[in-house]
């Protein structure tokens, strides 16, 4: 078997140089792991979310303050918050590697989700805390 | 962007008809793929159709008797015919697998027959597989051990370590599980695949091996390794029925426990 691509003339480079690419970028494993750790985190947390809601339909502002006023609630909305739009983040990250392969693109377009992902979740945690303060 | 349709020149159309000869009871028809570099045409699809009754069982002996009997510019490739050398891998029926472990009767309709998906064709059912073999190459696929062998006879393993790799060392490197991963067709530049994952892991986890670490240490990266998004269709596909998905799995996991 030739070690060169038989279809594609242009690219005389070694196939096994082009496997071994830049080597091993040794990270990957802390995006996967915080993948997993924050899905498992979002199980518990998002039915307290839905209980929540279901809690306070129909209620007052009054209501909602008060309730919001209870430190484990802000705790538990807030750390809703962080690990939805961390785990939202890492999400989004994999589709654009997944998919899009010119170079420039890809890093503009994930810089975009962390930008919008951070200012969001900022915003929803500064929303709990004004009621919750 | 990836790429959502075929390209112009990869565009299948449709072919010639190959009648079944009179007299036939049970006639079945192949649909087969092809393509031939030389003449400049695009791919399509030519239909044979063939007497069961003057044919082996499996769909490789069809192919043969196309090749033998009707239409010899079928090219396909093929040895051991008996599932052990992986040369007949190939699409069947919408699924990647052998084509000399394809019973014909498992097909209800016309056998479809493509090349294994996404990979470059040299003609027909014949794909460019470099890349595939260069990343095998890539994990060092050998035994790395400082300790030398015992001057009077083989490395042992305990029965215990041995089973750790009974079912990897089965794999005979055909890339059908390869070729049927979505993640592997978008970015198999880069990501090495489930067969040549499966194959690293049959080298970690062999306890005669001493280069566990540095073996992991290679794998440790956003696409080598972490393009596997567990879709699961290498296990499915496998003709051997091995697990690449497990094996994966278990590579991750021992990521995460030398972490801490």
């Amino acid at each position: 078997m030739t070690d060169k691509t038989t279809l594609r003339p242009e690219i005389m480079r070694s196939a096994l140089g082009r496997a071994r690419g830049y080597g091993s970028a040794k990270s990957g494993l802390h995006h996967w792991w915080a993948q997993r750790l924050t899905a498992l985190a979002l199980l518990p947390l998002s039915l307290y979310f839905v209980a929540s809601v279901l809690l306070l339909a129909g209620a007052n502002q009054a209501a909602m303050i008060a309730y919001m006023h209870q430190p484990w609630n802000a705790v538990l909305f807030i750390a809703l918050i962080l690990a939805l739009f961390y785990h939202l983040q890492l999400g989004l990250q994999v589709v654009i590697e997944d998919y899009i392969h010119a170079e420039g693109r890809r890093i503009a377009l994930l810089l975009a989700i962390r930008a919008i992902t951070v200012l969001f979740g900022l915003l929803a945690i500064v929303s709990v805390l004004k009621l919750a303060l | 962007m990836a790429n959502l349709t075929l390209p112009k020149n990869s565009q299948v159309t449709g072919g010639k008809t190959f009648k079944a000869p009179p007299g036939a009871k049970r006639v079945k028809a192949f649909k087969i793929y092809r393509w031939n570099p030389d003449d400049g045409g695009n791919p399509h699809t030519d239909t044979y159709e063939i007497d069961l009754d003057a044919c082996g069982p499996m769909v490789l002996d069809a192919l043969i008797k196309i090749k033998n009997e009707i239409d010899s510019t079928l090219t396909f490739r093929r040895s051991c015919r008996e599932g052990i050398c992986g040369s007949c891998a190939m699409n069947i029926d919408g699924t990647n697998t052998l084509a000399c472990l394809k019973p014909i009767e498992e097909v209800k309709e016309a056998v479809a027959i493509n090349p294994l998906p996404h990979m470059p064709v040299v003609k027909d059912l014949v794909p460019d597989l470099n890349q595939a073999y260069a990343q095998y190459r890539s994990i060092e696929p050998w035994l790395q051990a400082e300790t030398p062998a015992p001057p009077d006879g083989e490395r042992l393993q305990s029965p215990e370590e041995r089973a750790e790799i009974d079912g990897l060392w089965e794999c005979i490197l055909c890339f059908c599980c390869t070729t049927s991963c979505p993640s592997y067709w978008w970015n198999g530049d880069r990501y090495l695949g489930p067969a040549v994952l499966m194959a690293a892991y049959r080298w970690i986890a062999d306890s005669r091996d001493e280069n566990t670490g540095k073996r992991l240490d290679a794998l440790q990266d956003p696409f080598k390794l972490y393009r596997c998004h567990t879709i699961m269709n290498c296990t499915q596909t496998c003709p051997k029925g091995l697990n690449p998905a497990k094996a994966i799995g278990k590579i991750k996991q021992m990521m995460v426990e030398r972490e801490g």
